[in-house]
């Protein structure tokens, strides 16, 4: 299908002369659509780190008293993966995939500021090599310290000199501290260009749902990113200046650091399952051919879980000995964000309901995420109940819990957005065929790996122990999540072959291979670097749907 | 799933503690058979589902409340989900015409907030109920206190009122339900944050430097209770265990007695004792009676009255005692105690010693 | 398939987005109020706990001179900014001038009070919880008031080199936002540090 991609005098050439060209291209661009690019394909490279550190865990963790590591490298493996996934996977890539696709949705030409977009894009790209630096800054190499091995949430006063020496953990500190920085300015960024930047015609009510959602987790970042960032200086003053924000010794909290680590990281993780539902928002109903039952709905529930998630926070901290009173609090805070949720998956099924359901690899994935973020939510209202959480707080049924949502819900919807939108970013399908032995692989061992994991958590196992002993009951369990971990790791390299390979060779795409309805849809695949030619109008929430069905547009329904 | 099994074929509070189940009959059917190797699958000595004391049971009892809940709400909306996906997928020869659009309905979205509300006021007031329980229980006069400190990697007991201090394997009186002799702990932490969790007695409770935790258990049956550490607390976490001897009160009473005696003084470990007073032990360790009054490492004045060493990770025979104080990282690695780099004679001398103070 | 050729049936011609800049800046505002926030709780939190050393009430004077200049600071960039919007460049260099001298006066007096504070009190950033969190919570002030000075002092370069006109005006409101926000932290701060807390 032709579009005004057309009018090519402004285009740069398709095949610069030179490799070099191409690299400066890359490394200078403002351009948002190659901004997302390059978080998408950052964040994939941690993410195959970060799995390779699971798989030493898990191969450690297989049979009872293994030597596979020793402690100090299993800490620093479990320290490792979790503070990469989450600011070096999960941040970049659900960043790059707002980077391409808000101004694409809501018909602007570029993100609000576009050199602010690129600077925020390497400072944390700059603070991913900087953590990663310290496995090799090492004792010998230059006596700076290793890899942090204090876990991703770093208590206090485990960080302290005293029990932290060298510089393990200001790595830690240092580019996770990088790392916010760059996600307030692709924040700050992303509100502003929702904001300022919608076409002519696209009010606040029909601008699609990934934007809206969006808006709300950037609006987070701004009240959630700060406490971190401030937590870290502190720390970093304690360990510099020798201040006692954290030191016990002086009469220092090490409650306090769990306030402000938490205020931080309950948000963060609705700042990362937020674009999830953004995704499955925008594919649930093309692959249904409905509409997003309950926009208005979905919006306010968005809306609201924003808002609670900054008041749940201690329910991390139920053990710590808050008292009746605050244990009670945030036990009813932690349940009441089940009712947005709730509503949330109860719309999704309400779009699917009376659909014409394809199942394409974007909506299997999709499919997998309904089934799998039900039991990650129920499996949360189970630990919101304080008692039961003082049974399974900081255990495997923790770990099993935050896995689904992360894994099971987040990480099937960002694979859902990869097959759904590749075509939009390349210009070509990814293989249909390898993408259901991706998904069917990946979902075997998601289940292999992660269900059985809640029975040792109910078992009595705590997290981040580098072994166990053989008498108390885990081992069977452990060695089938174990065996779980192959098959994901064999499902990704298929997936990385996917994409390395349909980049050249899949099947062209066109501008609109999913007869989808909003405005990325509208323009060539990938778009041109000005995105569309003319500023786009709109009357309703689905545009493309309006000119498809002139005699039935959604205005005259909205 | 086998929870419901579990429950249907086990009386609770019959259960000891963390011990497979009854034996079974050559005869039994291959079905019975099976469901037994599936409950002995979950009765494992650390399991919260094996409750012995009343913190414990109170949890249970509000977990499985939670657990019917859930299970309910996981079969209604995913057997939703699923009808959803096969009643409404586009079938081959079914015409590609785009299905009636439907754009959503106050009234559903009413009805699928109020009922879910429903669910949590019942959930939340049943939780609210069980922490009020817990932690705002009276405490009776003929409660015992025990003083719990966390070490990077040991637990120290300290027993005010009688005088007492111990180190990994903690002594506590069974408690009768009719008439409650429950043991308060008062825990904190002399580095970073540790935390206590015996699943089959209580859950878990933190240690936090510079800050008081009280819990309290009331263990009903006299045994051995396992847990460990669950708070990351540096390398050697994963080997900072706990062991709880429930005795009955007679026993604890001869337990205490005993421990309250200062260090034996055997004269056939008199070499021994010489070496153990004149070397860097003595900085770190503690025997009554002796010039050893050091605090940062565990109490060894009744040493050889312990089952374990090395906070339960290390069965205490002369064996390992030497090997352990010879090169401490080697059995529990990240451990704080250096190696003490003595003489194979003093070696000798100094574990005959330790194993002499019953 | 071209949506951007769809007709027009109702006017877009009043289509009035909020200004960017203007969005910008709140949002980075935002962002910022919430490192402050956290660093007044941890204030709050830590008085009346230092476990040694000098208390706030033994050595900290209220900053009367320092706090009228910056709060006199916001009125001066406000109307050098009027003045600009009107095409008055010397006028807004003028007002832009005495914004920067009264932030720089707002300086010297922290460093003036900070050097009583270590020499003759003897309190650093390591004595106690009061020094810690005194420190840190003015310091961050500080370093924010020297941002926004260097800022000011390169609009005043400018104008001062007869570059700036009146459309640089949106462009001064943004950076008198930041300023504000300044200000707005110092009065927190003020009232939690020297009026609360002695």
């Amino acid at each position: 299908m032709q579009t005004a991609g057309a009018m090519t005098f402004d285009s740069p050439p398709s095949h610069p002369k030179l490799w070099l060209d191409a690299v400066n291209e890359w490394f200078t661009t403002v351009d948002h659509k190659r901004i997302g690019m390059l978080y998408i394909g950052y964040a994939l490279v941690f993410l195959l780190i970060a799995g390779l550190e699971a798989a030493v865990m898990r191969i450690q963790l297989a049979v009872p008293n293994n030597h596979f590591v020793s402690p100090q490298v299993f800490n620093r493996m479990f320290t490792m993966h979790g503070t990469t996934m989450v600011f070096f996977v999960g941040m970049p890539i659900l960043f790059g995939f707002g980077n391409y696709l808000v101004p694409l949705m809501i018909g602007a030409r570029d993100m609000a500021f576009p050199r602010l977009n690129a600077f925020s894009f390497w400072i944390s790209a700059f603070g991913g090599l900087l953590l990663y630096f310290s496995f090799i800054g090492g004792y010998g190499l230059y006596g700076a310290g290793t890899a942090p091995d204090v876990g991703w949430f770093a208590y206090a006063p485990l960080t302290a000199k005293l029990f932290s020496p060298g510089h393990s953990t200001d790595y830690w500190i240092l580019a996770v501290f990088l790392s916010g920085i760059g996600s307030v300015g692709t924040a700050l960024n992303i509100v502003t260009t929702i904001v300022c930047m919608r076409c002519k015609g696209m009010t606040m009510a029909r601008m699609p749902l990934l934007p809206w959602l969006y808006l709300v987790t950037s609006a987070m970042v701004f009240i959630a990113i700060g406490p971190l960032t401030a937590a870290q200086m502190m720390l970093g003053i304690d360990r510099f200046l020798g201040a006692h924000f954290f030191d016990v010794q002086a009469g220092g909290s090490a409650v306090l650091w769990m306030h402000f680590f938490w205020i931080f990281g309950h948000p963060e993780v609705y700042i990362l399952v937020l674009p999830a539902f953004a995704f499955a928002n925008e594919i649930i109903p093309v692959f249904s051919r409905k509409p997003i039952f309950g926009y208005s709905a979905m919006v306010g529930a968005t809306v609201l879980i924003g808002f609670i998630s900054l008041g749940v926070w201690a329910h991390h901290m139920f053990t710590v000995g808050l008292g009746p009173a605050g244990n009670t609090f945030f036990t009813l805070a932690t349940m009441i964000i089940s009712v947005p949720t709730g509503i949330k998956i109860f719309n999704w099924l309400a779009t699917l309901w009376g659909g014409k359901i394809r199942f394409a690899t974007p909506m299997i994935f999709s499919i997998a995420f309904l089934f799998q973020f039900l039991i990650a939510g129920l499996t949360g209202i189970m630990l919101s109940a304080a008692p039961f959480d003082w049974q399974l707080g900081n255990s495997y049924f923790v770990v099993a819990h935050f896995h689904f949502v992360l894994v099971g819900a987040i990480l099937y919807m960002i694979f859902a957005a990869f097959y759904y939108w590749f075509p939009k970013m390349s210009g070509r399908m990814l293989s249909e065929t390898l993408g259901k032995w991706h998904f069917w692989l990946f979902t075997i061992g998601f289940h292999l790996t992660f269900d059985f994991m809640h029975v040792p958590g109910l078992m009595g196992m705590p997290r981040r122990i580098y072994t166990y002993e053989a008498d108390r009951g885990w081992a069977v369990w452990n060695m089938i999540e174990s065996i779980g971990m192959i098959f994901q790791a064999a499902a990704i390299l298929i997936f990385v072959w996917n994409v390395v390979r349909s980049y050249r060779h899949g099947e062209e795409a066109g501008p609109d291979p999913w007869d989808a309805w909003t405005l990325e849809w509208s323009t060539a695949s990938p778009p041109p670097h000005y995105n569309f030619a003319e500023e786009p109008v709109v009357h309703s929430r689905r545009p493309l749907w309006d000119l498809k069905h002139p005699q039935a547009p959604d205005s005259d329904y909205e | 799933m086998s929870l419901a099994l579990f429950l249907a074929l086990h009386d609770m509070d019959d259960m000891p503690a963390g011990h497979a189940m009854t034996v079974m009959q050559m005869h039994e059917p291959w079905w019975r058979r099976a469901m037994q190797w599936v409950t002995d699958l979950f009765s494992t000595p650390t399991s919260i589902f094996s409750p012995q004391a009343t913190p414990a049971h109170t949890i249970f009892s509000l977990s499985m409340l939670v657990l019917a809940i859930t299970l309910a709400i996981f079969l209604a909306v995913a057997g939703m989900l699923l009808y959803a996906i096969i009643r409404f997928r586009h079938r081959a020869g079914d015409s590609n015409a785009d299905p009636t659009q439907v754009y959503g309905s106050n009234q559903i979205e009413v009805l699928w907030t109020v009922i879910p509300i429903l669910i949590l006021v019942v959930l939340f007031l049943s939780t609210a109920r069980v922490i009020s329980v817990t932690e705002q229980a009276r405490k009776p006069a003929n409660a015992l206190d025990v003083v719990v400190i966390g070490h990077q990697y040991w637990w120290e007991y300290r027993y005010p009122a009688l005088g007492v201090v111990t180190a990994n394997e903690l002594h506590l009186p069974a408690s009768d339900p009719k008439a409650p002799t429950p043991t308060y702990m008062t825990m904190s932490s002399a580095d970073v944050d540790h935390s206590f969790w015996v699943p089959n007695l209580a859950g878990k409770m933190d240690l936090i430097p510079n800050k008081i935790n009280v819990m309290w258990i009331d263990p009903h049956k006299p045994g051995l209770y396992l847990g460990q550490c669950a708070q990351y607390c540096g390398t050697a976490h994963a080997k900072m265990l706990i062991r709880v001897y429930v005795d009955s009160p007679a026993d604890f009473a001869k337990w205490i007695a005993h421990q309250k005696m200062a260090a034996e003084n055997d004269p056939a470990a008199a070499e021994g004792k010489l070496a153990f007073e004149h070397t860097a032990c003595v900085n770190c360790h503690t025997v009554t009676g002796t010039s050893a009054k050091g605090k940062f490492g565990p109490d060894l004045t009744h040493l050889a009255s312990r089952d374990t060493i090395a906070s339960g990770t290390i069965k205490n025979t002369p064996q390992n005692l030497r090997q352990w104080i010879d090169d401490p990282d080697s059995m529990k690695p990240g451990s704080l105690m250096p190696k003490m780099n003595l003489s194979s004679l003093e070696l000798d001398a100094i574990t005959a010693y330790l194993a002499s103070l019953h | 398939m071209s949506a951007y050729t769809a007709v027009l049936t109702q006017s877009t011609d009043e289509w009035q987005l909020p200004d960017k800049g203007k969005v910008g800046m709140i949002c980075l505002i935002v962002a910022e109020a919430a490192i402050f926030i956290i660093f007044v709780l941890a204030y709050i939190f830590y008085l009346g706990k230092s476990l040694s050393g000098p208390t706030p009430a033994e050595v900290l004077k209220l900053p009367v001179l320092g706090t009228v200049c910056l709060l006199s600071s916001s009125l001066t960039v406000h109307f050098a900014v009027a003045a600009l919007e009107r095409n008055e460049a010397p006028l807004s260099s003028l007002w832009l001038a005495l914004t920067v001298l009264l932030g720089g006066i707002f300086l010297a007096d922290t460093a003036v009070e900070w050097h009583e504070l270590i020499y003759e009190h003897g309190l650093t950033i390591r004595t106690n919880l009061f020094g810690t969190t005194f420190y840190s919570l003015v310091g961050l002030h500080a370093s924010h008031v020297i941002v926004g000075l260097g800022m000011l002092s390169l609009v005043l370069l400018f104008a001062v080199a007869g570059k700036l006109n009146s459309s640089h005006a949106h462009r001064l409101h943004v950076l008198s936002y930041y300023w504000h926000f300044v200000d707005a932290v110092w009065v927190v701060v003020f009232i939690v540090v020297y009026v609360l807390g002695r």
